[in-house]
């Protein structure tokens, strides 16, 4: 569909992305606003006396929160990735017996609630005494990533040749060579995709977080604003400051691999 | 699934040509080395299995269990928790929250649903123009779905705040009252509903456009030669042949929307009172909102919110099927 009139509608584009982007720009804005202002009536829409106050906090307070983040971000795409390749390469290329109902069980696996599981783990970590611990809380997020990662990586790795499997096996390489040597080199970008998402979403987790992780001493970035908002009320600047910089691996991951993105949004959807 | 279907073709194909090549030189050692070739697939599937058994099947049969006893947080120090079989599910279903939680669920998802699809619809229909920019602002449609949801969450808690909400002060700016959004057992639902329709659209966005795409150009233009205009080109041509796709997002939707908890308990809590508690809001604060945790009750109102997820579920997955036919 071609139009008649494509200045108008990058205009109107332009307008409509403002208008959904607004509350991003509203965090970033309240972010630099003074405490002295943030009851102003009305607001002032632009950061026109901008302070950082809200971003010392941030660096005096909650750096140990995104440490936190990071290792168990870092610790749930390892986990996710050293899992979901190998039994994706059986799925795509070694056909074991069974694989068809694996595939519907990590399909519906995907469907479970993320309260049910958080609730099942409160249970089993409280008897392993692995509560507030950083692996308990990557073995709990990595079952957000799974069986999302072993759907893509399968998609991914059926559209390798066969001939290129065979001619490794007449190489005299076993599955494991080939899988190590042939098949993860091809398969990077699907690796960076599921990587990508993976870590997102560990780095976003609240709801295990506050009931696998919410007595310890190390916190992921989710607590640490919860923690805000609960105690200190009034400072929505250094609120908004942590949200700005918890919402940074979400911009550079935009930034550096918007392909991955959309591909990761519909390949998990669409194909299976 | 594909998988099965694809295997028996070779393996009967393989039988065939090992019978015909009788004099093929060892057609004894076939089974053992299939039989070994089984097991080192599923040597590269059994880590994923154990851990699915493991951190899936075990925590939902533990959820099960805990549903079905009377658990306290004493039973899990000295092991004594009563079987008490149905009654946590009886007790839920009498509980006076029971009902208004009901209707949270289904009016938060349906709505959800609708106006995320919708939005994402008109947005895929009109960056399918292609105009200069179209890309890149497209990309940035998918920030609110990148965000964490803490992070949009209490944003808009900021947003709507109602003394120094941004929200309310446009609202002011054009002459319309103030309005407790947060705060009033009216409006606290609507709120979260923007919030999360905020979220949801770019998810919808992507996977509708991505239908669009596969919508071949020449429909369009045999459309165009008979004279069609653009509104009867979308009602004709792009909306039936977008079904499969739009079903398939339909009821992922429908699926992640249920699981929404942590945009309504950071706005809300699910309150004032109950008027936006959703079944996962209840669920989360009978076993994790107090000092005196239910967890028994807890996993009951859980349990009942997979059986709902599961049902819409299954449904995606035969959808997904029907449209992928191979």
């Amino acid at each position: 569909m071609t139009s008649r009139r494509p200045w108008w509608n990058t205009l109107l584009g332009v307008v409509l992305t403002a208008i959904m982007l607004f509350p991003v720009y509203w965090m970033v804005n309240v972010s630099l606003t003074k405490s002295t202002d943030m009851r102003r009536n009305p607001p002032f829409l632009f950061p026109v006396d901008p302070t950082f106050e809200g971003y010392t906090k941030v660096l005096t307070q909650q750096l140990p929160y995104l440490g936190t983040s990071l290792i168990i971000g870092l610790g749930t795409v390892v986990l996710t990735v050293a899992l979901a390749a190998p039994a994706a390469f059986a799925l795509a290329k070694l056909r074991p017996i069974g694989g068809g109902a694996l595939s519907f069980v990590l399909l519906i696996a995907q469907m479970i609630p993320g309260i049910i599981m958080a609730m099942g783990f409160y249970a089993i970590y409280l008897n392993l005494g692995i509560l507030d611990t950083i692996p308990g809380l990557i073995v709990a997020d990595s079952t957000l990533a799974v069986p999302f990662a072993v759907l893509i990586f399968t998609a991914f790795m059926s559209g390798i040749p066969n001939e290129l499997i065979s001619a490794a096996k007449i190489d005299g390489a076993g599955a494991w060579r080939t899988f190590r040597s042939v098949v993860m080199p091809i398969s990077r970008n699907s690796v960076v995709t599921v990587s990508l998402f993976t870590f997102l979403w560990a780095w976003s987790d609240f709801i295990f977080a506050s009931t696998l992780d919410s007595g310890g001493d190390l916190q992921p970035i989710t607590m640490g604003i919860y923690r805000y908002i609960g105690n200190n009320n009034q400072e929505w600047n250094a609120i908004m400051a942590t949200a700005v910089v918890a919402s940074i691996p979400a911009a550079v991951l935009l930034v550096v691999a918007q392909r991955y993105v959309a591909a990761g949004v519909t390949a998990g959807a669409v194909k299976d | 699934m594909t998988v099965t279907q694809v295997r028996t073709e070779p393996t009967s194909r393989g039988e065939q040509v090992g019978a015909a090549q009788s004099a093929a030189p060892t057609p004894r050692r076939r089974p053992s080395h299939r039989a070994r070739s089984a097991l080192v697939a599923w040597a590269f599937v059994a880590p994923v299995v154990v851990y699915l058994a493991l951190f899936y099947a075990f925590p939902l049969i533990r959820n099960i269990e805990l549903s079905v006893r009377d658990y306290t947080v004493r039973s899990f120090i000295d092991g004594t928790a009563p079987f008490v079989g149905i009654d946590n599910y009886l007790a839920v279903f009498r509980d006076a929250t029971f009902g208004p939680a009901l209707l949270n669920t289904a009016a938060f998802t349906v709505l959800s649903i609708v106006f995320q699809f919708a939005i994402g619809l008109a947005l895929a229909v009109f960056f399918f123009r292609r105009f200069p920019l179209s890309a890149t602002l497209r990309a940035l449609f998918l920030v609110p779905w990148l965000l964490p949801l803490l992070v949009s969450a209490s944003t808009w808690s900021w947003m709507l705040n109602s003394e120094s909400g941004v929200v309310n002060a446009f609202l002011e700016a054009v002459g319309a009252g103030q309005i407790n959004w947060l705060t009033s057992p009216q409006f606290s639902l609507i709120s979260v509903l923007i919030a999360n329709i905020w979220i949801g659209v770019p998810f919808n966005l992507v996977i509708l456009y991505s239908g669009l795409q596969s919508i071949p150009e020449e429909v369009y233009e045999a459309a165009s030669l008979d004279g069609a205009n653009g509104w009867q080109k979308f009602w004709r041509i792009t909306f039936p042949l977008l079904r499969p796709v739009a079903a398939i997002t339909l009821l992922l939707g429908l699926v992640y929307t249920l699981k929404v908890f942590d945009i309504i308990w950071i706005m809300t809590r699910g309150g004032p009172a109950e008027s936006s508690t959703t079944f996962a809001i209840w669920s989360y604060r009978l076993g994790f909102g107090s000092t005196l945790p239910d967890f028994s009750p807890a996993a009951a109102v859980g349990n009942l919110l997979i059986v709902l997820a599961f049902v819409f579920g299954l449904l995606y997955i035969r959808m997904q099927r029907r449209l992928d036919p191979s």
